[in-house]
């Protein structure tokens, strides 16, 4: 018990955003229409390849002596980049099909 | 952090909340997604040469490797994939982003190693880094079994009580978890268990997972990567991944519950496996709906069709799996130039993901206005001459209505019955993906026009062409 409001006292002002950040995500979505729940699930997931971030910081932070870490970071930006890059690439080309009839 | 940096992050988390807003809606969609792009390129960038210590080169040169391997490898699939496949892409690039979580998580476990207890992470980094590693071990393993499983190589697997076998693994799961985190250990061996566990809980987790429940674990999946990105967010008290990896989480999530929601099915009975048992039991008594079925041939289809003042288009994944998307666009060209009303009814969960439909009728043309959903579609068919059933199966299966045994009971389906004809174009009698018969084709209104759906639309089109 106490661990769980240790966490909760150190990291307050996250959850706020957490919070808030739940609701925004919800009142955005709510009222798409299902012609686009493909595209937008692809670009939600492009989105999630925001991990990439970390894999980054794991990278800047390994000691160039770190072999292990080293390498599963590498592996983690590789895997995340090909998210990102894939996921808005493939969301676009979707999209662009939508856009032509007009 | 510098204070550039911050700024970065926040302004890439606005254009990440505001390119998710325009997604939502058609005229606005590709810029959206432009701006989300460009955000995340900004935060990339920053988050490389804005870095607080100094650090050796030979690192920054990894880095750039990696991000020109990676880049390109997700150009190369992105341009090259066909939008049939699409489902399939979305479950890959899922599980990527969920095992980028997961080695992060690895990574900050290892450094804990071996620290004197004095410098020992809190227990609320502890707890951070074992949740990224069995969320992004559990959506790792899932998407990649998801994947293996929509392009066809993978088939679904259900072990005697694999429910029962799933739950307790998943409440072992948390168990474990949680006694890491009390204990405060840092044991490598009980890590590794710990990953090797939410990795086989992952595949377990989705492996049993068929019929017309995809649609719902491939955003499920989606939104879990979210919540992975979020918690590594939490790690490095990084806003942009925490905002970013939330955003996806609870969007992710509405979508799951939009798609249960379709097929009057509960979260819970998605996850916990309600629907394994119950298409088992369907399996039995599926055999014993009778009666005959009436064939047609293409020439007399196109006769009806050509003398009909108003035909539906119920589009199944079948019309994908066959590429037929083209020729079905012929077909509604050349109809509506005789003056017939042509429309689609487009069930939300057809074909593999939702919105599938929508993709894949938008790649060869069709007018989205044409493009009608469920609710509004379904008072129509009682006016409908003709309905066209092209490869699709469960969505129109009126068990959904009137049959309490089957596992789609009280599924909302498109109430093509009520039309006065009936077409439906299947490969052969076989049961749908959700594995169980289907009473309309035996109705007196349907006519079966068995073949490949490319191939029988492209006759359907050759005959109305000569008439």
């Amino acid at each position: 018990m106490n661990t769980f409001l240790e966490f909760i006292n150190e990291n307050l002002q996250l959850l706020y955003i957490l919070i808030l950040a739940i609701f925004i995500g919800f009142e955005l979505i709510k009222n798409v229409p299902t012609v686009l729940h493909t595209p937008l699930m692809s670009g939600a997931n492009a989105l999630s390849g925001v991990v990439i971030v970390g894999a980054i910081l794991v990278m800047l932070q390994s000691n160039p002596n770190d072999y292990l870490a080293l390498s599963l970071g590498f592996i983690a930006v590789v895997l995340g980049i090909i998210n990102v890059v894939g996921g808005f690439a493939v969301t676009d080309r979707m999209l662009q099909m939508f856009k032509k009839k007009k | 952090m510098s204070i550039t940096l911050s700024i970065i992050y926040l302004i890439a988390t606005v254009t990440f909340v505001v390119g998710l807003k325009m997604l939502g809606h058609p005229e606005t969609a590709k810029k959206g997604n432009l701006i989300s792009a460009l955000g995340m390129g900004l935060a990339i960038v920053g988050t490389i040469f804005l870095a607080e210590k100094e650090v050796p080169l030979i690192i920054y040169i990894l880095i750039g490797l990696a991000l020109a391997v990676g880049g390109i490898i997700g150009w190369i699939i992105a341009i090259k994939v066909e939008m049939t496949k699409m489902p399939e892409l979305v479950s890959l690039f899922n599980g990527f982003g969920g095992a980028s979580a997961l080695l992060i998580g690895l990574v900050e476990f290892n450094k804990n190693i071996g620290v004197p207890i004095a410098d020992k992470a809190s227990a609320s980094i502890i707890t951070t880094i074992i949740a990224a590693i069995i969320i992004g071990s559990i959506t790792f393993t899932g998407s990649l079994v998801a994947w293996a499983k929509l392009n066809g190589s993978l088939k679904d697997i259900r072990f005697p009580k694999y429910n029962l076998i799933n739950n307790i693994l998943f409440i072992g799961l948390v168990a474990f978890g949680t006694y890491i985190v009390l204990m405060n250990t840092d044991s490598a061996i009980l890590m590794y268990s710990l990953l090797a566990a939410s990795l086989v809980y992952g595949f377990l987790f989705v492996v049993p997972i068929g019929g017309a429940d995809m649609p719902v674990v491939i955003s499920l999946l989606n939104s879990l990567t979210g919540i992975a990105a979020a918690i590594t967010g939490i790690l490095y008290d990084n806003m942009v991944m925490l905002v970013g990896g939330i955003l996806v989480g609870s969007a992710g999530l509405i979508l799951t519950f939009a798609m249960c929601k379709a097929m009057n099915r509960s979260l819970a009975s998605v996850i916990f496996g309600a629907f394994g048992a119950g298409s088992n039991a369907a399996e039995g008594s599926g055999g014993t709906i009778g009666g005959t079925v009436k064939k047609t041939t293409a020439s007399d289809s196109a006769v009806l069709l050509n003398y009909s003042s108003k035909v539906v288009i119920v589009p199944g994944y079948g019309l994908a799996v066959a590429q037929a998307q083209h020729v079905i666009h012929e077909l509604e060209e050349l109809l509506t130039s005789r003056g017939v009303d042509v429309k689609y009814a487009i069930h939300p969960v057809a074909g593999r993901m939702p919105g599938h439909m929508n993709v894949l009728l938008a790649e060869s043309n069709v007018d989205y206005g044409k493009l009608i959903e469920m609710d509004d579609i379904n008072p129509q068919f009682p006016n409908t001459d003709v309905v066209l059933v092209v490869g699709a199966n469960d969505v129109v299966n009126p068990a959904a209505h009137n049959d309490p045994s089957s596992p789609i009971y009280g599924m909302p389906i498109l109430d093509v019955e009520n039309a006065k004809h009936i077409i439906v174009n299947k490969r052969s009698m076989k049961p749908g993906y959700a594995g169980i018969e289907n009473e309309l084709f035996y109705n007196q209104k349907t006519n079966m026009l068995f073949g490949d759906a490319k191939q029988a639309l492209t006759d359907l089109v050759a005959e109305l062409k000569n008439m």
